[in-house]
């Protein structure tokens, strides 16, 4: 599975994209996002409020229970601000 | 009709009148360009205060978001033309970062098609604002409630 990260996760986390082998659990958005809290502090502190963090999968916006898969390209990033 | 995210500036004049050229069917061309501002009114700031403004984004999601954008206005509102351009990269204040351009045989359409695009653009394109300041440093600035307000007021249409 490839992670992209943007903007404020970017740096919190400190990398801007990684690809992990994710355990047979973890099934949707949600316990992906589970599983990253464990990963460190810089994790933790990014995604400690889900209310400040969208969900793309494969480039389309999608709720926390969306499903998720090891060929998935999955980014977290910040509310936008484009424009 | 076209969709261009890219990091070098954009001539208005020139892109506007592309836009219309050879069709003499469109009866208004409706434009808004968004320029990089040195103030932050949000933050309480005056002019001075932001130095630069750095717009990161997602390439690939944003062309297919932009593009999706696109052809939902033009399934909306009888476009004869419609034209998203948007930079990244490191921009100074009274730089240009996004023009958006309708074209119709009717002003209505292009105004609103116009708003359209813009408030969706402020929510749904994956764009992020890191802000230089001269004392702070650097930071990302955070979306606006009244983006999001301004957006929804297109679902219920």
């Amino acid at each position: 599975m490839k992670l992209l990260y943007f903007a404020w996760l970017r740096t919190k986390i400190g990398i801007a994209e990684e690809r992990v082998a994710v355990p047979d659990g973890v099934t949707d958005v949600a316990g992906l996002i589970g599983w990253l809290r464990d990963r460190g502090d810089g994790y933790a502190e990014a995604l400690a409020n889900l209310d400040v963090v969208k969900v793309a999968v494969n480039q389309e916006y999608v709720p926390l229970t969306h499903p998720v898969a090891a060929g998935d390209e999955v980014a977290l990033f910040p509310p936008v601000t484009g424009g | 009709m076209a969709v261009r995210v890219q990091r070098d500036d954009f001539d208005i004049g020139a892109e506007l009148a592309t836009l219309s050229d050879g069709d003499t069917g469109i009866g208004g061309v409706c434009s808004f360009t968004g320029l990089v501002r040195d103030l932050h009114p949000q933050a309480g700031e005056g002019p001075g205060t932001v130095r630069a403004l750095t717009l990161e984004h997602y390439p690939g999601m944003t062309e297919r978001q932009l593009e999706a954008i696109e052809a939902e206005a033009r399934e909306r509102w009888p476009l004869s033309a419609c034209l998203i351009i948007h930079r990244y990269g490191r921009m100074e204040p009274g730089e240009r970062i996004v023009l958006v351009a309708c074209a119709s045989a009717h002003r209505e359409a292009a105004f609103d098609a116009c708003r359209f695009i813009m408030d969706w653009l402020k929510t749904k394109a994956p764009f992020w604002k890191l802000e230089e300041t001269g004392d702070a440093g650097q930071r990302w600035v955070d979306a606006r409630h009244s983006d999001q307000n301004a957006a929804d007021r297109w679902s219920d249409r």
